[in-house]
């Protein structure tokens, strides 16, 4: 166990798996000699050469093109787009071909690729560096779509994504890279997908989520148990595709009170779903209208500082939102 | 309000994209200190860059809120400061957010007392199903919801109780609901402990370094501890140097060597012309210079040394990047001199006063860190004449250059007193063997013992 950040659980995960399988590389803009803009693969150019971690043009589409093509061969690569943001002319390549080539071949191709993306905002990078996708990809069958919280997830699903033998989005979250810190196995291991994790046990009031606004909640929840004595219940999803349907449905039935949360907006995001399998699997059981807090339906995060903050989740809207539900 | 003077509360920045914290490094400006705008109030350390945070207002220094050493997120307020001239900029925002926040709770919390009873008779999926299950008559079930709404947690109370009295968890609700607003305003005792034990702390950070003194990164004692022990806080950088050493050691398989060294010339050389040196030059002509040019032309004629483990190949690096372990107080860093193949005795002179300034100065940046290719430590300057260094990450091999000590030599079966030094090499045996290595430790040796009193520095 070593404590690392975010950041470095999915490079050492990268790493790992590129030692363990020679088929695994990564390519994307400047993850080689600049290690990446956050420098996610710093060194590992170095370690592995320019042929398995390549330099590539500004270009999404090829990035993801050439990645689904080796795949197809039986390489295993893992595709980096610099920002989430900058996935949309690669959308194509991934919602048309990626994700419908097993079934267009009728099971005699697949396409193992890893498509790789910061998420989120706050951090003061405005329009094109702050968006969350999830909802672009979300309704699509034939991609998976993992999106940790946590140091220790973001390596064992990474890992579990680069040994999938089908197309996964990794959505790591940005803001998460070195907030946050935690013991993290140096050794190997995976965390499945498609299994969400409690992240705390609680009796009044249930909280889901996945990525950066779990940490909200965690400390949401931390200070709403101090002062005023009410115990929540935290589901982190881990997997956007496919959903966790019995973990999503047994933390709801455990308070009958459910928060969704996602940076994502709040139209067809993530917590539609969520809310969707509650209301057909538990409406008897439910105890209050099922509550989501997003980011807000507005076309993009704005730069402005103080409309950034409007925009973002955050400890205290969290807080206020779990407050309202328990009181309820 | 114009009429008072205005005091804004400064926040750390967000200094690059993905920082989430910096470390407060030295207090610049104390309380009462005039300040202009631009001017340096702070020092920042992060593990990407140290930074000065540049005052935005004219004013005065007022409370300092973080500590020398303190971690402060970006977004916290680390000091206070006066405007001088009362300016209508919308800065202090901070007040205004928190007072209307606390609004709404207010509303829901009074409305959720015992006046209210609007919700009483509406019961949720759940309160029916479980009523049902239990056979509870709702009507005797206490609300404790919003506007006397019968929870969940109601119902399943009353039946633990024997479907008689309310429940105890009730009273705790209720009790909640009545002064729930009294929360953000009155910190809990939480709370409270840890802010006393934070001002406790911080009179003693306050004194703080001036303007004039020499930094350090400061080594903050964490509270706990005992009698027995105290605890110190792991800086940043001692977490990177932890984190690197830990990496190399794991995952480099060492081997070590040593060779002896007469440099016997090579101290006649430099006695001749090191005071000139100094009055031309403006720095100290070093013994390091002329091991750096001895070890980067061996290194040409052995570019193995000059490559990096990549599991299926060796990465011989084309540029001969050195990189210079500099010690200071509590931590070594290894700043770089590129390209070291192409600069003169004098040049590499210049270049390892440069470095070693910055680094006691605390003012490296992150490129001065990058790119180096094979390591070299001058531990002699600390009296060492024996060590086994541990590989700079990813490097192939580091060396170091000891003590030069006097001792008797056996030259042409005579005794001679000659001046001597250990060079001292760990390698990284996945890379490198013993006959590579030697054959690179003579001739470093050749080069330094081929110094003469005719050897140009330039």
């Amino acid at each position: 166990m070593a404590v690392m950040e975010y950041i470095d659980a999915i490079r050492l995960a990268m790493k790992e798996e590129m030692q363990r399988d020679e088929t695994v590389f990564v390519l994307g803009e400047d993850v080689g000699v600049k290690g990446g803009v956050f420098t996610t693969t710093k060194g590992l150019q170095e370690q592995f050469g320019e042929l398995r971690v390549l330099d590539t043009p500004l270009a999404e589409s090829a990035i993801a093109g050439v990645a689904i093509g080796a795949a197809m061969y039986g390489m295993k690569p893992i595709a980096e787009m610099q920002y989430s943001d900058f996935m949309l002319p690669a959308t194509n390549q991934i919602i048309s071909e990626a994700a419908k080539i097993r079934y267009r071949s009728n099971n005699d191709w697949s396409c193992p690729v890893v498509v790789r993306a910061p998420i989120g905002g706050g951090i003061f990078g405005g329009l094109y560096h702050s968006q969350c996708p999830e909802s672009i990809f979300f309704g699509t069958p034939g991609l998976k779509i993992v999106a940790p919280y946590s140091a220790y997830d973001a390596k064992g699903l990474l890992k579990a994504a680069i040994r999938d033998p089908d197309p996964v989005l990794f959505f790591e979250n940005k803001k998460c890279y070195k907030l946050i810190k935690e013991d993290v196995p140096e050794d190997d291991y995976i965390v499945p997908i498609g299994k969400a994790n409690v992240l705390r046990e609680g009796s009044d009031i249930t909280v889901i989520g996945y990525s950066l606004p779990l940490h909200f909640a965690m400390q949401a929840a931390e200070e709403l148990a101090n002062e005023q004595g009410i115990s929540a219940h935290i589901l982190d999803l881990r997997s956007l595709q496919p959903l966790d349907r019995e973990a999503i449905i047994s933390a709801a039935r455990k308070t009958g009170k459910v928060l969704i949360i996602h940076e994502d907006n709040k139209t067809g995001g993530v917590g539609a779903e969520v809310s969707a399998i509650i209301a057909e699997e538990c409406l008897f059981e439910l105890d209050a209208p099922i509550q989501r807090l997003c980011g807000p339906d507005v076309p993009a995060m704005p730069i402005s500082p103080p409309m950034e903050k409007f925009f973002m989740l955050s400890k205290d809207k969290v807080k206020d939102a779990m407050l309202q539900l328990a009181l309820f | 309000m114009s009429s008072h003077k205005q005091v804004i509360d400064v926040v750390m920045p967000q200094l690059a994209e993905s920082l989430v914290s910096a470390t407060i490094g030295k207090w610049l400006k104390k309380p009462g200190d005039t300040v202009e705008q631009y001017d340096p109030i702070c020092e920042v350390i992060t593990d990407k860059v140290n930074a000065e945070i540049p005052s935005t207002v004219d004013g005065v220094m007022g409370e300092l809120l973080a500590a020398e050493g303190e971690e402060v997120a970006v977004g916290q307020a680390i000091c206070r400061m006066e405007l001088t001239a009362a300016s209508d900029e919308p800065i202090q925002e901070a007040a205004i957010p928190r007072a209307a926040q606390a609004e709404p709770v207010r509303e829901t919390a009074s409305s959720g007392g015992h006046a209210d009873e609007s919700q009483r008779g509406r019961y949720s999926p759940a309160v029916h199903t479980l009523a049902a299950e239990h056979g509870v008559n709702l009507a005797q079930v206490q609300g404790t919801g919003l506007g006397g709404r019968i929870t969940r947690k109601d119902v399943l109370a009353f039946v633990e109780n024997g479907g008689s009295k309310p429940a105890p968890e009730a009273h705790v609700h209720s009790a909640m609901a009545a002064m729930p607003t009294m929360a953000p305003a009155t910190p809990s005792p939480g709370t409270v402990a840890a802010d006393l034990s934070r001002a406790a702390l911080e009179p003693v950070r306050h004194s703080g370094l001036h303007l004039t003194e020499t930094p350090k990164i400061p080594t903050i004692e964490v509270e706990g501890g005992d009698r027995s022990e105290y605890f110190i806080d792991v800086t940043p950088i001692r977490n990177t140097i932890a984190t690197r050493m830990r990496q190399s050691v794991s995952e480099i398989p060492h081997g070590w060597m040593m060779i002896e060294v007469d440099v016997t010339n090579l101290v006649q050389l430099r006695n001749k012309i090191k005071d000139e040196f100094k009055r031309k030059e403006g720095v100290n002509l070093t013994y390091l210079a002329f091991l750096l040019k001895a070890v980067v032309s061996a290194i040409k004629d052995y570019p193995i040394m000059n490559s990096v483990w990549a599991v299926d190949k060796i990465i011989v690096k084309r540029d001969i990047n050195i990189s210079l372990a500099v010690g200071t107080e509590d931590s070594v860093l290894t700043p770089v001199i590129k390209k070291a193949d192409q600069k003169n005795i004098a040049g590499l002179a210049r270049e390892i006063d440069e470095l070693a300034t910055k680094v006691r100065a605390g003012k490296l940046k992150l490129d001065d860190m990058q790119g180096g290719t094979f390591t070299v430590n001058n531990t002699g300057s600390f009296g060492s004449i024996l060590t086994q260094p541990i590989i700079n990450y990813p490097q192939a091999a580091i060396l170091t250059f000891e003590s030069i000590v006097k001792k008797p030599v056996v030259i042409n079966d005579m005794i001679a007193v000659r001046s001597m030094a250990n060079l001292c090499l760990s390698l990284d045996h996945r890379i490198l063997d013993g006959v590579i290595c030697g054959r690179f430790m003579q001739r470093v040796k050749d080069n330094m013992e081929s110094y003469s009193l005719e050897t140009q520095v330039y």
